[in-house]
């Protein structure tokens, strides 16, 4: 099937404005008729939930924290972009959406990506005017830093904490809302199942984690904003709760799962310091800002401390080989220079799986306190968790699984393929194409959720009889009975091994043949591999207590079920897509110098997969991309 | 650096089966647990062990496991994250215990905070008062520019400083009257220092005390052990503002 | 909610009541100083000023002093029976960081000092637990008038071990009290910050101790034998 995004057309500078003159309105007096599910209050839910709480339709909001305060936008430290141009560098929309495009390797849609890059100035208007404490200089003006892979000046930022500046922003007005009862908020509840009502997405059914019961919700639109999936990984820069499950229960119920092939994987996190190690700890990409990364150039020389090794010695490889962005590359850019070094057996600390990130010059330029002040709290976390002090020795960094740009296919209405289901955010694959650029994250989530769903749901609900369809419906029982069957199932099996087991293995699969770089022969090995761990896992796991109670092993095991299923179809998208493009890097398509070389004549369109079932190949659903504004180029950071 | 030194710790850990049950503790043994390790890894191996010989594991609160969310809550020895200075459970690490340590390691314990499993308990009340108060009353849209307004970096730092609150509970669960001043006076002092909270200052402080007050959180007896178990440092000079700001609204 | 039921306005009304009373231990202090002879007739002229400001006005004081006992004591035992229930179990590790001896026992500082304002005023001003010496039954001559002998009955009470020991008992007592008290009155009223803080914390314990050693002075000089009534 080809699939239409169903973008405005004409001009791209008019075509947000003109889609949402086109677009039809709720009476006021009928949106409380009206019933929202907005599951995951992260940056986009919370933004989202609080936007139409206001707008007067009634939102039920759901999250598996025990607050909507903890989603793991809080834990995005370097910043958002804007094109508001203040520091007068050459910034426009135009411009950052450029950016976004190219670092994004041509593989996203140019509507949504303009969209984003006008909205990007209304959503600083907004966070200054919910009291978020952004930098600001001493008299006062907005302060503006570069970020990776930018040339201007345009990320906004709060110290290392933006991320949880902005959440704690839109919980903020998320709170106001459930205050005045426009947001009903129900937290530790994890979304199990998505209920379609003759094609249409009429509800979900949660687990209440703490007292295991089955719930059943009905609406007239569900919005999915549940972030990414690349603890498929195991080891990953995300939260220990974030799972694809959401998404992929509704990808089960037919909302097609677009290029999940495109993760990211970021270039300065701590390196693993052994096996029992849960999760990895990123620190902000600003870090390059004024450290340099460099691997010895001898392999003799990686046993030694780093102060030993002279400077003629060292191979500071990102500025040898890309001069003009050096240390500043776009991220996939690093990370696979980052790998590179250590397949090459240059790699340092512990398993050689590390490169330095160096800070010795930038302290002699600027001082010591200089750096403090920049990056404190970085230097401090890097201490706590490998005891070693930055200032004084090199820190040691390696990639890490980051972000998902892959996600659940929408329109430019962001509605998926099935009536009625919305996605934000991470969630879903709109505007990063197959890499997402330092600082737009944010700015996607909060775009998505202020700026974006409120008008386009209203274009939605108009088509639809509120409260058609009530949880009564026979639908609802089907779904709750097919969660108690799974989780009767895990409960049931009793087997030797834990869920963190199967997980484990899962990551080790995923990280060392779907990872940073990938190959025919690494994918064919998963797409092999994966099927059996999967099976298994439903013979030999052990979950133990009972449903009907809080479990956590049992939230753990439908996860991983549901990762299992997914990593399979993440393979088979990165083996389907026979070329490199930004996250996605197969060894079999490079340029002679090691850069990705992307087939724009085959695949420059977006890959969305329909479930087939699980012993079923999925099928492949393409929408093409089309490039008039900005025009097809190889992306070099040379 | 890879030291194969391993540890052998004796932990004592409050279990409870749920809110109504009267709880225990249960003594446990980790065994292999390097100085590398973070305290909820060491928890989590230990919890594997459980699992396979068919107990039940070990339940607390997680989610980011670097610093942030502010999910994770347990008293160690005594102390609300374990007592190192600025620093979450789960950025603990295993090299600040010695071997053949004993750890009691409890929920946080507060009339406000309900035990819901374990070492898992209810802070909701912490979303009532921000509900009652802890936003600015702005629409999505309609709002002017982000430079219209200036604040000079001064105020914007000291803003920021009672913003880091995480919402974790710790200051709650360090104050022997299980008070929510510390997490009250970040949020009431980082709106008051803005212009954009200023407008709504009053009421503000009113209610998000009064809801303090509803929830059954103590009162401060300027013990400042808050500060001393607030992950983030933050100052109580924010709980003096906030009592300057409610008697600044008795006179508004 | 009333300001007199609010967590806050409870505490102000504390910190208050309790600097008042503050404020007038130093004065207290100041005037018992003239046991040592810096105002010439000594205690009992200072005794006889003071008796002779018009009557509303040392009612209208003694008045105002019972008003902030009253209200100090009310509401410190009412916020301290919400305290113990805002924490209904203990930690089986105890383990403080910030809070002190004197922080965490207010409320027994503060009931041995209301036991002990019964003892001094039973003492003192009303004279009735050693009626022999009682001032106002021994007038001795002063300025070509007779006064009460107020040095006298300081001095026999002082020279009796158990009195002076009740006495500079509850002066350390009054010091834990305060060495708390002082600086959380500002932290109460809003008015300290990170950089004032710990120099009021200071400033408090040095009050309080200049306090302790002004009234233990009393006692302990008398009792010594070093100041004769």
């Amino acid at each position: 099937m080809i699939l239409d995004g169903k973008c405005p057309t004409g001009p791209i500078e008019k075509s947000w404005d003109k889609h949402r003159f086109d677009l039809k309105l709720v009476n006021p007096s009928n949106k409380r008729k009206y019933n929202i599910i907005m599951v995951g209050t992260g940056l986009a839910g919370a933004a989202a939930a609080a936007s139409l709480g206001e707008l007067g339709y009634n939102v039920q909001a759901f999250c598996y924290q025990d607050s909507p305060r903890r989603a793991h936008s809080i834990a995005a430290q370097g910043g958002i972009n804007a094109a508001k141009n203040y520091p007068s560098d050459g910034d426009s929309i135009l411009r950052l959406m450029y950016d976004t495009i190219k670092g994004g390797d041509f593989r996203a849609r140019e509507a949504d990506v303009w969209r984003l890059s006008q909205v990007s100035n209304n959503i600083i208007d907004q966070c200054v005017a919910q009291g978020v404490p952004f930098a600001r200089d001493y008299a006062g003006y907005l302060d503006n830093r570069s970020f990776g892979g930018a040339q201007v000046s345009r990320t906004f930022y709060s110290r290392g904490l933006t991320g949880q500046q902005l959440l704690l922003g839109a919980y903020s007005a998320l709170s106001r809302q459930i205050k005045a009862g426009t947001v009903t908020m129900h937290t530790r509840r994890e979304m199990l199942d998505l209920v379609v009502v003759d094609g249409v997405a009429k509800g979900i059914t949660v687990r209440n984690l703490v007292s295991g019961e089955l719930e059943s919700y009905a609406a007239d639109a569900v919005c999915l904003a549940t972030g990414g999936y690349v603890n498929v990984f195991y080891l990953s820069t995300n939260a220990k709760g974030c799972s694809v499950t959401a998404n992929w229960k509704a990808a089960k119920k037919g909302a097609f799962f677009a290029n999940p092939c495109y993760t990211q994987i970021h270039p300065t996190c701590i390196p693993q310091a052994g096996e029992y190690q849960s999760k990895l700890t990123l620190m902000s990409e600003s870090l390059r800002n004024d450290g340099r990364i460099w691997v010895p150039k001898k392999k003799e020389d990686v046993g030694k401390l780093p102060a030993e090794i002279a400077d003629a010695d060292r191979d500071y490889y990102l500025e040898r080989k890309y001069p003009s962005f050096g240390n500043l590359a776009p991220r996939d850019i690093s990370s696979r220079s980052a790998k590179e070094a250590c397949d090459a057996g240059l790699g340092v600390g512990p398993g050689g799986r590390g490169v330095y990130l160096d800070f010795a010059d930038s302290i002699k330029r600027l001082s010591e306190d200089t750096i403090r002040e920049r990056y404190g709290n970085l230097f401090e976390m890097y201490e706590k968790i490998t005891d070693e002090n930055g200032y004084k020795r090199p820190m040691r960094i390696y990639p890490a699984p980051h972000y998902a740009m892959g996600g659940l296919w929408v329109d430019y209405n962001l509605m998926s393929n099935i009536p009625g289901l919305f996605v934000l955010g991470e969630a879903n694959f709109s505007v990063h194409g197959a890499n997402r650029l330092g600082a737009s994250a944010l700015m996607q989530g909060l775009s998505d959720g202020y700026f974006v769903i409120p008008y386009t749901i209203g274009g939605y609900l108009v088509t639809v009889k509120p409260g058609a369809v009530t949880a009564d419906h026979p639908e609802f029982k089907k779904s709750v009975d097919d969660v108690k069957a799974t989780n009767n199932k895990f409960l049931s099996i009793n087997g030797k091994k834990t869920v963190t087991e199967f997980h484990r293995e899962l990551g080790k699969v995923m990280w060392n043949n779907v990872g940073m770089a990938r190959s025919k022969e690494s994918l064919t090995e998963a797409i092999k591999v994966i099927p059996q761990i999967r099976d298994e896992f439903w013979k030999n796991v052990k979950v133990s207590g009972t449903g009907a109670e809080l479990n956590q092993q049992l939230e753990n095991a439908g996860r991983v079920a549901d990762f299992l299923e997914f990593g399979e179809l993440l393979a088979r998208d990165a083996m389907h897509r026979e070329e490199s493009c930004g996250g996605h890097f197969r060894v079999e398509h490079q340029l002679p110098d090691g850069e990705a070389m992307r087939n724009d004549a085959d695949f420059s369109y977006v890959g969305a997969w329909e479930y087939k079932g699980n012993d079923k190949e999925p099928e492949l659903h393409k929408e093409p991309l089309k490039f008039e504004t900005i025009h097809l180029a190889v992306r070099s950071y040379k | 650096m890879s030291d194969h030194k391993t540890m052998t710790l004796t932990l004592i850990v409050w279990r409870q089966k749920n809110a109504n049950d009267p709880g225990k503790f249960a003594t446990y043994t980790a065994t292999n647990i390097t100085e590398h390790h973070s305290f909820l890894e060491m928890l989590d191996c230990v919890n594997e062990d459980l699992i396979l010989a068919g107990k039940e594991p070990i339940v607390f609160d997680h989610d980011c496991r670097e610093g942030i969310c502010g999910m994770c809550s347990q008293v160690i020895n005594g102390a609300p994250h374990g007592g190192q200075d600025r620093t979450t459970v789960c950025q603990l690490h295993m090299r600040k215990f010695k071997d053949g340590d004993t750890i009691y390691i409890e929920p946080w314990r507060a009339r406000a905070f309900p035990i819901i499993r374990d070492l898992i308990v209810d802070r909701a009340a912490l979303d009532t008062i921000i509900q009652a108060g802890g936003y600015t009353s702005c629409h999505t849209g309609g709002v002017p520019d982000g430079n219209a307004v200036l604040i000079p970096k001064p105020i914007a730092e000291e803003a920021t400083d009672a913003a880091e609150c995480i919402g974790c509970g710790a200051c709650v669960a360090g104050c022997p009257n299980g008070a929510a001043m510390l997490f009250t006076g970040a949020k009431v002092s980082q709106l008051a220092l803005l212009p954009q909270g200023k407008a709504e200052a009053v009421a503000r402080v009113k209610n998000m005390t009064a809801a303090m007050a509803e929830c059954g959180f103590g009162n401060c007896s300027n013990h400042y052990e808050c500060q001393a178990a607030c992950p983030k440092g933050i100052n109580v000079k924010f709980i003096a503002r906030m009592n300057r700001e409610f008697l600044k609204a008795q006179f508004a | 909610m009333q300001f007199t039921s609010s967590s806050i306005g409870r505490k102000v009304l504390m910190a208050i009541t309790g600097q008042a009373m503050v404020l007038f231990a130093v004065v207290h202090l100041l005037g018992n100083s003239s046991i040592f002879g810096w105002l010439s007739g000594g205690i009992n002229a200072y005794a006889v000023h003071l008796h002779s400001l018009p009557l509303p006005v040392i009612v209208g004081f003694r008045l105002a002093l019972l008003v902030m006992v009253c209200v100090h004591i009310w509401f410190g035992i009412q916020v301290t029976i919400e305290n113990r229930g805002g924490r209904p179990q203990q930690y089986a590790v105890k383990s403080t960081q910030k809070a002190t001896f004197a922080s965490e026992n207010m409320i027994w500082t503060g009931v041995l000092l209301l036991a002990f304002i019964v003892y001094h005023l039973l003492h003192f001003t009303f004279q009735v637990l050693y009626p022999d010496t009682a001032a106002l039954k021994n007038l001795v001559p002063l300025h070509n008038e007779m006064v009460p002998n107020v040095l006298g009955m300081v001095a026999a009470g002082f020279k009796n071990f158990f009195v002076s020991f009740i006495y500079a008992g509850a002066m350390v007592v009054l010091f834990l009290h305060l060495s708390h008290g002082i600086q959380s009155f500002f932290q109460t009223m809003g008015w300290s910050n990170d950089r004032s803080q710990p120099l009021i914390i200071k400033f408090g314990s040095l009050v309080a101790l200049v306090l302790f050693l002004g009234y233990v002075t009393i006692p302990l000089t008398i009792f010594a034998g070093i100041l004769k009534g």
